[in-house]
């Protein structure tokens, strides 16, 4: 499927916003992804969605990070460039039918750096659907803070932790849920595997559900080459297909990585 | 009129191309692409008695003009393959298929081969001596002309059905190994299996595969896979399917010109789903750009 690159700019040193226009139809769930390919480079890349608008002639806006070759040359493809993707990629968050007892009405969400932009499109979701979600979102600095303003925009709770202090709760993301007056009863997730982790454990404590949104080095994205598959209660699960999202009842810490 | 078909063992085939196993799974998730029913066939996941994970992750790194790949014939075991994934694979693809056979035994090898022989679905056997990824299993037995030889006997022993050998690169003569498998009675040999690679993260220092080496496969690999299927099939009176960074219609032609009967794509696969599709459409276009008329007649065309 072939897009065209409207915008590709820097949100701070390391992190950039890329819309595309093209045929966002198979995106039907925030949580899933896209693989791009990018001039020069063998295999696809996958890409979290920030938010998309579902048509024929749509638009999808990918914010991504600077981790390697592939997406710093990444920043340095000019708007009107074509680009191809495979989008729609992966399970996605559940929003719509969770079980009763967790049917949460103001669901939390926990994002942490590059793992904050999908939870932007879920989050207008549950809006759509009448629930009351707030956020928390850490980073390591204060430069590092991306996306704030938007989800503040949609008119939520948000609080923003950054390990040094600079901005915010001082700690990670974990901590900062501690210091929250609200109870809560369920959780979205997404960041790097650590802060992941520590969120499970604390939904252990607290007794409380989730989804968590999962990263994995992938072949081809889109179930054929297993080379992302981990371990979970209930089998081995391919992150591209059966994932990214895992639910916390599935997640087996200790045979990954 | 471009005719593409090609025979392999007595059962033809409408075009030579085959998506290589461990690209293609039971085809399932490429049916959601395209109508994998324009393929000659696919060779499906590599399958082991038991059901295996695979090796821990990350099991992927990127290469210039290719991939590693360390999964270590992740499948869900013979059984459920033959209830399962060949059950679901009956209700939309209607070809002969090519079952990819694995072991860590001459016993497995034998028992995994013989189940699989029984589904009418199966038109040949792919058995894989070559898997670099695994330890004491796979590329052990594809190493030397003896062991290599052992499991062919050991298979052809359970079934009649086509016997196809995949062979290793990542030896000193391949030829060797391809004439003691005819010998021995395999019907057709297979090549090439991934070339043994790694790559080193610059941060940590430390292989970025979890298993710190894995199969190298991709455009890189082509030159290699060519010249050894000119080399087999000049050695060989049975038929040699040609695979390793094939990505084009004029690789495939290139592929059969060096002495291959069919072609297998793989990696081309996983960076564009329709590869085969695209493959498929555009052969007759590059068989008149190259006043091909048949295509089985090129087979070893380049000899000499």
């Amino acid at each position: 499927m072939k897009f065209t690159v409207q915008e590709n700019k820097p949100l701070t040193a390391t992190v950039y916003r890329m819309t595309l226009r093209g045929d966002t139809r198979a995106l039907l769930r925030p949580g899933q992804f896209v693989q791009l390919q990018l001039p020069g480079f063998y295999l696809r890349r996958p890409f979290s969605v920030y938010d998309w608008s579902p048509a024929e002639r749509g638009c999808m806006t990918l914010v991504y990070k600077t981790v390697g070759r592939g997406t710093e040359a990444m920043t340095r493809i000019p708007v009107g460039a074509t680009l191809d993707a495979l989008v729609g990629l992966g399970n996605g968050f559940i929003t719509d039918d969770i079980p009763a007892a967790a049917a949460a009405r103001a669901p939390l969400l926990i994002g942490g750096g590059v793992g904050v932009p999908p939870l932007y499109g879920l989050c207008r979701r549950l809006l759509l659907q009448g629930q009351r979600p707030a956020a928390v979102l850490g980073f390591n600095t204060r430069e590092e803070v991306i996306l704030r303003a938007d989800f503040e925009a949609l008119g939520i709770p948000v609080t923003v932790a950054t390990v040094d202090g600079s901005e915010g709760v001082k700690g990670f993301v974990a901590d900062a849920v501690e210091t929250l007056a609200a109870p809560l009863d369920y959780v979205y997730t997404c960041g790097p595997e650590p802060m992941l982790r520590a969120v499970h454990a604390l939904c252990g404590r607290k007794g409380v559900g989730g989804q968590f949104s999962f990263e994995e080095r992938m072949g081809c994205g889109f179930g054929a080459c297993m080379g992302c598959t981990c371990e979970t209660v209930t089998g081995g699960k391919r992150i591209c297909k059966e994932g990214p999202v895992l639910v916390w009842e599935e997640i087996l810490w200790q045979t990954r990585g | 009129m471009a005719d593409t078909r090609v025979t392999l063992s007595g059962i033809t085939l409408d075009n030579p191309v085959i998506p290589a196993s461990g690209t293609f799974g039971f085809g399932q998730e490429f049916q959601d692409y395209y109508d994998i029913n324009v393929l000659g066939t696919f060779s499906f996941k590599g399958t082991t008695r038991e059901p295996r994970l695979g090796n821990p992750t990350p099991r992927i790194a990127e290469t210039a003009c290719g991939m590693l790949n360390a999964v270590g014939l992740q499948n869900p075991g013979v059984e459920h393959v033959i209830s399962h994934e060949l059950a679901e694979l009956a209700t939309f693809f209607h070809k002969p298929v090519m079952a990819n056979v694995n072991g860590f035994s001459i016993e497995e090898y034998a028992y995994v081969a013989q189940r699989l022989a029984r589904q009418p679905q199966v038109g040949w056997l792919e058995v894989n001596v070559s898997c670099p990824n695994v330890h004491g299993g796979g590329m052990a037995f594809g190493l030397a002309p003896e062991s290599a030889a052992a499991v062919t006997r050991a298979v052809r022993a359970v079934t009649d059905k086509p016997l196809y050998i995949k062979l290793s690169p990542n030896v000193t003569d391949i030829v060797s190994i391809a004439r003691a498998c005819e010998d021995a009675g395999a019907d057709g040999l297979c090549l090439i299996n991934t070339l043994l690679g790694m790559r080193i993260d610059l941060r940590t220092r430390k292989p970025l595969l979890a298993n710190r080496t894995g199969g190298l496969s991709g455009p890189a690999v082509f030159p290699v896979a060519l010249r050894m299927v000119y080399q087999v099939s000049q050695a060989v009176r049975v038929p040699v399917i040609g695979m390793g960074g094939v990505a084009s219609a004029c690789d495939v032609v290139e592929m059969m010109l060096a002495g291959a009967t069919a072609v297998q794509v793989g990696a081309q696969n996983l960076v564009n789903p329709c590869a085969c599709r695209e493959i498929i459409e555009d052969l007759p276009r590059v068989m008149e750009r190259y006043n091909i008329q048949t295509l089985r007649d090129i087979t070893g065309g380049a000899w000499k």
